[in-house]
């Protein structure tokens, strides 16, 4: 059992090889989370300005992404987008893809937060001079970030598993830089190395969020 | 020719679509199919391990713990290649369609046992205390009292996430999974033309759109007023 699944000269020989897909998932998430907060907070400001020709197409674009499978989104970037002349490659691929998909997400977070934050705040704001860009800037983002820290976190935390979608359209991260040492030696030892690393880089995560849940239930 | 003309000659092409729509008629009925088991057996076992939990054996909790920890660090295209590429070493050799089900499954177990565990603590002590007083079981207390606030409790976020695991049986595709994806996918390499893809995408958005709308509303139905 050791020998197929975690076999010692497998594991020091592929090691390299998941290095470096270890190293780009790291880098691509590093790209696509900034990238999806971005797209959340515009989105998360639009729908901030309180008229229903703004507020429900932006609703409609959310719920859109919310039932469209990231995959197919990335699938029709990378093989349908050609068709149309337009060679975009893996990578940029997944930073469109994600852009769009996962700004949805953070988006709705944000928007909850904003919601979270009581009219007089802003009325308080305004009414001490500040423009209505700084009163949005100074006075409700930071208090709505911290309304849905935890949510943004569970995002965030979803994103980063997300990268692994990457190894579909041929971008170098753990997943597919295990699949690739898989073929090479004929072992799952390789994936299930990648499995192990996903788990020991994420599990702080899942266990601290675990721990905001819990307290965030103690306060009700 | 105009643009639109060309484009919608590439990627709305009626003969191509006339040719694959049984192609991705078959997908949509197995995505269906993968979607329903997985949301079933995922929520049911979820909900299995949260009443476990609540019988308070401290071993057994923490062994749900650490499956739930496992199943919400892992990526649920890892879960899925590694059980397809990884058990026919050991000997059993799982289909796609059993692989991507197993996957998501435990995947959606342990996050809804997460969510269900969340909704039982926050019904309060003294409710456990008050019921038991009136000469309920604990089994009764937890049927009648405790579980009814806890599903209320549940049912927004679970939906949420529900909506999100399902979406991804578009991962079978990756092992080779005959449902949307992976028809539209094949069907547009051998026609060389992306309308099957088109088809595909729209294919999601009729089956996942009014979920998604549905979900907004009970959000909304459900949300505990303060």
């Amino acid at each position: 059992m050791i020998q197929t699944f975690l076999n010692p000269e497998i594991i020091v020989a592929s090691w390299p090889i998941v290095r470096a897909g270890l190293l780009n998932t790291v880098l691509l998430s590093l790209l696509v989370v900034p990238l999806g907060l971005i797209g959340g907070l515009i989105l998360a400001l639009l729908a901030s300005v309180k008229n229903p020709a703004v507020r429900w197409p932006l609703m409609a674009w959310v719920d859109f992404f919310r039932a469209f499978p990231p995959l197919v989104l990335l699938i029709l970037l990378f093989a349908g987008l050609p068709f149309a002349g337009l060679e975009l490659g893996g990578f940029v691929c997944v930073g469109i893809a994600f852009f769009l998909n996962t700004g949805a997400y953070y988006g709705e977070i944000l928007r909850a937060g904003i919601d979270s934050v009581p009219a007089g705040q802003i009325e308080a704001a305004r009414s001490t001079g500040l423009s209505r860009r700084q009163a949005m800037t100074y006075v409700v983002l930071p208090q709505a970030v911290r309304n849905v820290l935890p949510d943004l976190l569970s995002n965030t935390l979803e994103v980063v598993k997300l990268t692994a979608l990457g190894s579909v359209v041929a971008v170098p991260e753990l997943l597919y830089q295990a699949r690739q040492a898989q073929s090479l030696t004929y072992s799952p030892t390789p994936i299930v190395v990648a499995a192990i690393v996903y788990f020991l880089m994420l599990w702080p995560v899942v266990r601290l969020l675990s721990r905001l849940e819990n307290r965030a239930l103690a306060r009700r | 020719m105009s643009t639109w003309d060309r484009f919608a000659e590439t990627f709305l092409n009626a003969t191509v679509m006339h040719r694959y729509l049984p192609d991705i008629l078959s997908g949509v009925v197995v995505t269906i199919e993968l979607a329903l088991l997985v949301v079933v057996t995922g929520i049911s076992a979820g909900l299995a391990l949260a009443l476990l939990r609540s019988a308070g054996i401290r071993p057994l909790n923490w062994l749900i713990i650490g499956v739930v920890d496992l199943f919400r660090s892992l990526p649920p295209l890892v879960v899925i290649v590694l059980i397809y590429f990884g058990l026919p070493a050991a000997g059993l050799g799982p289909s796609g369609f059993v692989s991507t089900w197993l996957s998501l499954a435990f995947v959606l177990m342990a996050f809804s046992e997460e969510i269900f565990w969340a909704g039982i603590t926050s019904v309060d002590r003294g409710q456990w205390e008050a019921a038991r007083s009136t000469g309920l079981s604990f089994g009764q207390t937890l049927l009648n009292v405790v579980l009814p606030q806890a599903f209320r409790l549940a049912i927004p976020p679970l939906t949420n996430r529900t909506i999100a695991i399902t979406k991804g049986t578009a991962l079978g595709t990756v092992v080779a999974v005959t449902e949307i994806l992976g028809q539209a996918s094949s069907a547009m390499s051998n026609s060389y033309n992306p309308s099957p893809l088109m088809m595909g995408a729209a294919a999601y958005l009729v089956l996942f759109l009014p979920v998604v709308v549905a979900a907004r509303f009970i959000e909304t139905r459900f949300a505990w007023k303060r």
